[in-house]
């Protein structure tokens, strides 16, 4: 069954109402129009040429679609550019929920794509990604090439994600060239530059910032990733999907739960399969008590950054209590070897969930606590203030989501515009601030944290009965995107099956990936001391991006 | 102005008393699976759901490679004939012998069996560096909990330390990928002697879910040797202090016996 053979079936409303936006395009678009089920919801795939995609991506700018990401696909003949947009505000124009793909297709043997970073300037870092990963050129990009793979250790040409790659074969190196030095921005008489990496202070993730200045402030912070670049999309092609749940999940164990929810519910959209409503539920209260565990951690790093030892250690405290109940209630720390397609992988006792729901809650009370300890300590505020500032602009620009991109006034959040598992059912806000500096990060962190403890108690007090997993789980071919709302923002799970079953394609636009390629923004014009410090008030996973 | 001091000391005693004591508080480990007889079809029917091979036969036992267990529970949940679970931290155990193992990138190598401890001068002062060879973050943050009040790793006179020049242990976590090697070879390069390596996590021990690949090894030994292995994934912080035990030469210290031996 080829990919183009979908049903067209108009399935649900939301799925009339996104026909009813491609009838508003006829002049900009000339290709084909699919409406296909997408979960309970639709997606609107226009095929246009390559000279029509700036002004439709305007197009949908203007009525409210955001971008999500650039997923390139290579067929038998051709190659597939998808790329993905979804409103955030419910207009009649836009539909409830539709999710629309642009796409463009194009010979194998033309690698050239134009270059769409002009209106949308959010599509850098995923332009690189593809130039790295499948060798394509995207004409207008000012800076490819160094990327994904490093330019002092890899072999020109070679492009990995191509279906031509054995993922099982060693390539041969170059030898690391001792002279390697990362490209200066900053010329200046005094002008030096600070690497910082990949190996660096006591715990920390494995990646590079080369810090260029003159003196005490910081000109340029050129960040370098994917030293832990484990390829999880490439080596998960060829696998059953069940194997790559457990790549889906341990890809970035400490939100671990979120991802492997994501690509479940991708699973769940190719084969209809519908999920019991105790699962549902009680994903909804694991998600949340995910969060809840990772927001605490993440206010652990910054108390430790601005060396106030002891709220580090009562948040610790509290990190601890919280993996622990983790690990009492679902037999692991991190929530491993929960989500599965179809719902859960066991069930929990009525008692054991009151009893941790109770526990959640107070540990949230000695979290207010030392909230209200943190807000009266002049020397940590200090710290934090109008330090590592991103604008609404700028979160607007580059498409942030998560924490951050409510910390500066842009309250993006999928529980409330795409809602999964039972979130249309539960009340909580999301919680946002204006300033975008450390400190506004801290408020959203600390919101987010007592709005969790609140969906999580709402979750038990509607917690229906009957079985975790559906009994049915049809995994056909086909593909489709599964998106939560992760503790670092919206992550999304492209999932493509083939006939056998068998995953040909696996896309992750994780949220650090989005969020990182922000980050020097926050990190230039401030000194070289706030540079820990703004990278602990961000918060950001380096695996999660890497991959 | 909160006052932090008083705080602090209002918190009281947080701190395991591991190991002197064994700690069974719910939530410390996930556990590994317990090997037992094959039951006809049932068993092997177990040994198939494992996705990363730490299940095999051997004879009429089922057998558990606990390097490779990933903590999916598809041994324990789902199957007709699950195998028991149990609890314990204690995995930590010496690597196999250098022989076996494929030695890269890394010269005069001075003599030593996997496993030895450091010797006595290092027991109640061992500086350990830690590095993230691809890390999935679980196991970074395990390593980063044993600094919390719970473990408090310094009583026992363990520190991280942000440098290999001073480090008498290098603490790896990760699959090894492909783009932190160098990284990895330079830092164990710049230990002195004596030194030792413990690799922590499934992914460090074999690649876990990642390896091996184009982009990961399958397993840090294949580029440094390995002196000391923990497994789990992520193992608990206190399977990772019963590892830094072990090389320094206190792993005796405790009084229960428990963990896959």
């Amino acid at each position: 069954m080829s990919y183009y053979a979908w049903p067209r079936t108009l399935c649900t409303d939301s799925a009339m109402q996104a026909s009813a936006i491609t009838f508003r395009v006829p002049e900009q678009l000339s290709g084909r129009v699919d409406v296909l089920p997408e979960g309970d919801r639709s997606r609107c795939e226009l095929h246009c040429e390559a000279g029509q995609l700036q002004e439709l991506s305007r197009w949908l700018r203007r009525r409210g679609f955001v971008f999500v990401g650039l997923i390139v696909e290579q067929e038998a003949e051709r190659w597939l550019l998808r790329y993905v947009f979804y409103p955030t505000q419910r207009t009649p124009e836009s539909g409830d929920s539709s999710w629309v793909h642009l796409l463009i297709s194009q010979p194998l043997a033309q690698t050239r794509f134009a270059s769409a970073i002009e209106t949308i300037p959010g599509i850098d870092w995923h332009e690189r990604e593809a130039e790295d990963l499948f060798g394509l050129v995207f004409e207008g990009h000012p800076k490819l090439g160094d990327f994904v793979l490093h330019d002092d250790a890899w072999q020109e040409g070679v492009a990995p994600m191509r279906k031509e790659f054995d993922a099982h074969t060693a390539v041969s190196h170059r030898a690391p060239d001792p002279h390697w030095r990362p490209k200066r921005i900053v010329h200046a008489a005094g002008a030096f530059a600070m690497p910082i990496g990949p190996v660096y202070t006591g715990v920390a993730e494995s990646a590079h910032f080369l810090l260029e200045t003159v003196g005490e402030d910081v000109i340029r912070a050129l960040p370098r990733f994917y030293y832990k670049h484990r390829a999880v999309e490439k080596i998960a092609e060829g696998r059953w999907p069940e194997d790559v749940l457990l790549l889906a999940e341990r890809f970035n164990g400490i939100s671990a739960f979120a991802h492997g929810l994501a690509f479940a519910q991708a699973l769940e959209a190719i084969g209809e399969t519908e999920v019991p409503p105790r699962a549902r539920t009680l994903r909804t209260l694991l998600a949340e008590l995910e969060r809840l565990r990772h927001h605490v951690g993440l206010i652990h790093d910054i108390c430790e950054s601005t060396a106030l030892t002891v709220a580090a250690s009562q948040a610790a405290i509290l990190e601890e209590e919280l993996l622990r109940l983790c690990g009492a209630l679902t037999g692991h720390r991190y929530l491993f070897g929960l989500a599965t397609c179809g719902g859960l992988t066991r069930d929990f006792r009525d008692a054991d969930l009151s009893s941790a729901v109770a526990r959640s809650g107070e540990i949230l009370r000695r979290l207010t606590e030392l909230e209200i300890k943190l807000i009266k300590t002049s020397s940590f505020l200090d710290r934090l203030e109008e330090v590592g500032i991103i604008t609404a602009k700028e979160a607007q620009a580059y498409g942030l989501v998560g924490p951050i991109a409510r910390a500066s006034g842009v309250a993006r959040d999928l529980r409330r515009v795409q809602p999964y598992a039972t979130y249309a059912q539960h009340t909580f806000e999301v919680p946002q601030e204006s300033e975008g500096d450390g400190y506004a990060r801290l408020r959203v962190l600390l919101a987010e944290a007592r709005e969790s403890t609140r969906i999580i108690s709402q979750a038990l007090s509607v917690l229906p009965g009957g079985p975790v997993r559906a009994e049915s789980i049809a995994c056909g071919p086909g593909a489709a995107l599964g998106w939560t709302e992760a503790p670092l923002g919206a992550a999304f799970h492209w999932v493509r099956l083939n006939e056998e079953g068998r995953v040909s394609r696996y896309r992750i636009i994780p949220p650090s990936f989005v969020n990182w390629h922000a980050f020097y923004l926050a990190a230039e014009a401030f000194a070289f001391q706030d540079f820990p410090i703004i990278l602990a008030s961000f918060g950001l996973s380096v695996t999660e991006n890497d991959r | 102005m909160a006052n932090w001091v008083f705080s602090g000391l209002r918190m009281g005693v947080k701190t395991t008393r591991y190991p002197r004591r064994a700690d069974e508080t719910p939530g410390v480990t996930p556990g590994l699976p317990l090997g037992r007889s094959l039951t006809g079809g049932e068993g092997r029917e177990v040994v198939a759901r494992c996705p990363t091979g730490a299940l095999m036969t051997d004879g009429d036992n089922i057998t558990i490679d606990y390097r490779r267990c990933v903590h999916c529970f598809r041994c324990a949940r789902g199957a007709s004939d699950p195998l028991p679970w149990q609890g314990g931290y204690q995995w930590a155990r010496a690597a196999a012998p250098p022989a076996q193992r494929r030695q890269v990138g890394v010269a005069a190598e001075e003599e030593r069996t996997p496993g030895q401890p450091l010797g006595t001068a290092f027991a109640r002062s061992l500086h350990v560096r830690v590095v993230d060879a691809g890390d999935c973050g679980a196991c970074l943050r395990e390593v980063k909990q044993l600094s919390n009040p719970y473990y408090n790793l310094h009583r026992l006179g363990f520190f991280i330390t942000p440098t290999p020049r001073q480090a008498d242990v290098l603490l790896v976590v990760g699959p090894g990928t492909d783009q932190m090697r160098t990284a990895l070879e330079k830092a164990y390069a710049a230990m002195p002697t004596p030194r030792r390596v413990l690799a922590v996590g499934a992914c460090a021990l074999s690649g876990g879910v990642f390896g091996p690949s184009f982009m990961c090894s399958d397993g840090i030994g294949s580029i440094i040797p390995v002196d000391a292995e923990v497994p789990g994934n992520p193992p608990p912080p206190l399977a990772i202090l019963h590892g830094l035990l072990l090389l320094a030469g206190r792993a005796g210290e405790r009084r229960e016996e428990e963990g896959p031996t």
